[in-house]
């Protein structure tokens, strides 16, 4: 556990000020990059705690209408892996918060791990979600990321055994991602005892922070999960608040959910 | 899981957490039915029954004696129910999802074949279907999306993307992850995540089983060459699969497009635009930029448009165990109208990429040689588009008079 200790460290920093952090989600590039740092610098303003910086990908997997559509619309308005590296790159020198990387496996596989590891180092990424990347076919991905003290951010859902909880569990560092339900990203979530029992289950699993995220969208949302969770993680409503009403409506929306 | 499914370099499954378990069910189900004997008895009494299996191998003497080279065998998948090999596939996942206990089945589809034939097996086996077709293919393959209706299925349009086939295939996955407690999802080709690849070509194999015994029951010999055409690659796997060890060529014929060169097609084996790479659960070679993001990819026909190929078929290329050729939509119009006229067969688009890479060969080989082609589907689902590549003015007319019969 010596490595990476410097993102929980934060975390569990953050937690004593706060009963629960907020994490939110862009595409770089959608709808433009200077549009991405806006909202980024709205976020961090407002008081966003950690970020993820999608990079986008043609075949998003895992991810509902809402991000599908932002990373298409990224791609084809030029977000390139190196753009996203050099905004990356200023947004971690600009702001005082943690980011990590979110894509899906074959930008980092078409990168190089080891090259795309080494470049996280060096512009000050903390680590990265990787949806289709389970440990089983990433053994060169996490080996690349703990060489460097970067946090892999492992996954662990509703369908999961508790066996499988604490394999996940062996793997992870940073914090652990709870998807809130089955499904994609952007969906409704019913914030129930289910989920309640669920996150009791992921809690027993690991002693790493726990983030919950698909379907929180609005401030009940982040209070039910105060005492169940320590981050609460909005994604495709953010993307949504900007396309209604612009980047700059992005920290009056957070504001509204603390 | 317990078998990650890696056929050399390429395989594997690349799975989304929500679905782990999903795969590991659906990888004991097919487990248990592989060691179970029995199972394979149940599934070609109900192909023989229901699909017309054994499927027959013709003898094309016309087109053999017009190339003068090897004698030409047709492996006659079209006349499978619902018209292609599809149902091979089809028929033995509906099996599995009975002693899985799920009620709803959902499949992606390019052609609209693999479409129909899940669309008969749910209605034969009593499962809700909904099947996820690019709005582009909707488009050219209408035909079938009527029939799908007909049988009672969902037809959801894909908006995403380049609207066609693998974007049918991620519809068809953000599904899955919502509803995998009722939902198996009938995955079309021997691609996507383990144990798919394996599975598909498993149940495809009973094409190759056949050729195999009914060329040697005909000719008393094996063939020289075996050529199939290669979309995500399950007919080719499935004729393959029978002579894989045998002293026999293995030819899989890609879609040219407009040509290799013209970065208008969808080879992936054959051509210098592809590289290894990881989308849709699996590893293998894809037409990708430089940053791994998905090309656009030509094809004449539906189903061979496809950005990436079975793992098993990537791995058999670069072990050289098969080759890989293309051919173009010209060539592959031609093929089929000379396949029409000296044998009154209809070939598939996709069946007809076979013939043509065929025929660019066969006049080379000796009259010692045998070859088979596989027909893996019929083509009178391809009105619309043959008519159009045929520029046939009674068609038009046909069509310009039935428009103005439903404008009233």
């Amino acid at each position: 556990m010596a490595e990476s200790l410097k993102l929980q460290l934060y975390i569990k920093e953050r937690l004593k000020k706060r009963e629960i952090l907020l994490m939110t989600h862009i595409v770089m590039g959608y709808p433009s990059f200077d549009a991405s740092y806006e909202i980024v610098e709205q976020m961090v303003e407002a008081g966003v705690d950690l970020m993820e910086l999608q990079i986008p990908f043609s075949e998003p997997m895992a991810d509902g209408p809402v991000i599908l559509k932002a990373n298409q619309k990224a791609i084809d308005n030029g977000s390139t892996v190196e753009k996203c590296l050099e905004f990356a790159e200023k947004v971690a020198s600009d702001f005082p918060i943690p980011f990590l990387f979110m894509s899906y496996a074959n930008i980092l596989y078409r990168y190089g791990m080891e090259k795309f590891a080494a470049k996280m180092a060096e512009i000050n990424l903390q680590g990265s979600i990787v949806p289709d990347l389970p440990p089983e076919e990433g053994q060169d991905y996490i080996e690349a990321m703990k060489k460097r003290q970067l946090d892999p951010i492992y996954i662990f859902s509703p369908t999961t055994s508790d066996e499988r909880l604490g394999y996940l569990a062996s793997f992870a560092s940073g914090f652990v991602y709870c998807l809130a339900r089955k499904g994609v990203t952007g969906k409704d979530t019913s914030f129930s005892d289910d989920l309640a029992l669920y996150l009791s289950r992921c809690r027993k699993a690991t002693d790493l922070p726990l983030a919950v995220g698909f379907g929180v969208k609005e401030k009940a949302d982040v209070d039910y999960l105060k005492g169940k969770a320590d981050i609460a993680v909005i994604g495709s409503q953010t993307i949504r608040v900007v396309e209604e009403s612009g980047s700059r409506a992005a920290g009056d929306f957070i504001r509204s959910v603390l | 899981m317990k078998n990650r499914g890696y056929y050399g370099n390429y395989g594997g499954a690349f799975l989304p957490e929500i679905l782990v378990a999903t795969f590991d069910e659906l990888e004991d189900a097919f487990e248990n039915a592989k060691s179970d004997p029995s199972f394979w008895r149940t599934y070609e009494t109900l192909m023989a029954s229901y699909s017309c299996r054994p499927t027959p191998l013709t003898f094309a003497e016309n087109l053999t004696r017009k190339f003068g080279g090897a004698k030409i065998y047709i492996k006659r998948e079209d006349l499978n129910h619902t018209g292609a090999h599809k149902a091979n596939n089809v028929m033995g996942q509906g099996l599995l999802v009975k002693k899985m206990g799920k009620k709803r089945v959902i499949a992606e589809t390019g052609a609209g074949q693999h479409g129909v034939a899940t669309a008969t097996m749910a209605a034969k086996f009593g499962f809700e279907c909904t099947i996820y077709m690019g709005e582009v293919d909707v488009m050219r393959q209408r035909p079938n999306v009527f029939w799908m209706e007909q049988l009672g299925a969902t037809v959801v349009p894909v908006t995403d993307g380049t609207r066609i086939l693998k974007d049918a295939i991620n519809e068809a996955f953000r599904d899955w992850v919502t509803n995998m407690d009722t939902t198996h999802y009938v995955l079309g080709t021997a691609c996507g995540p383990h144990p798919f690849p394996e599975m598909v070509s498993w149940f495809q194999s009973i094409i190759g089983k056949e050729a195999r015994k009914q060329i040697l029951e005909i000719e008393g010999k094996l063939p020289s060459r075996v050529y199939a055409c290669v979309g995500g690659g399950s007919n080719a796997m499935g004729l393959f699969s029978g002579f894989r060890d045998d002293p026999v060529e293995l030819v899989g014929v890609e879609a040219g497009g407009h040509g290799v060169n013209s970065g208008m097609h969808a080879s992936r084996l054959c051509s210098k635009d592809a590289s290894p790479g990881i989308a849709q659960g699996y590893k293998t070679y894809f037409l990708q930029d430089g940053d791994g993001q998905m090309k656009e990819t030509h094809s004449i026909s539906a189903g061979l448009d496809y950005v990436g190929v079975s793992p098993i078929l990537s791995d058999m290329h670069e072990k050289g165990l098969a080759r890989f050729e293309s051919a173009t939509d010209d060539e592959v119009v031609d093929a089929l109208r000379l396949t029409m006229t000296h044998e009154g067969i209809i070939p598939a688009l996709e069946s007809a990429h076979a013939f043509a890479g065929a025929f660019r060969e066969v006049s080379s080989l000796s009259k010692d040689d045998i070859i088979i082609i596989n027909q893996s589907g019929r083509g009178d689902k391809d009105i619309f588009t043959v008519a159009d590549a045929f520029d046939d003015p009674k068609w038009k007319q046909f069509i310009i008079g039935k428009a103005k019969s439903y404008n009233g």
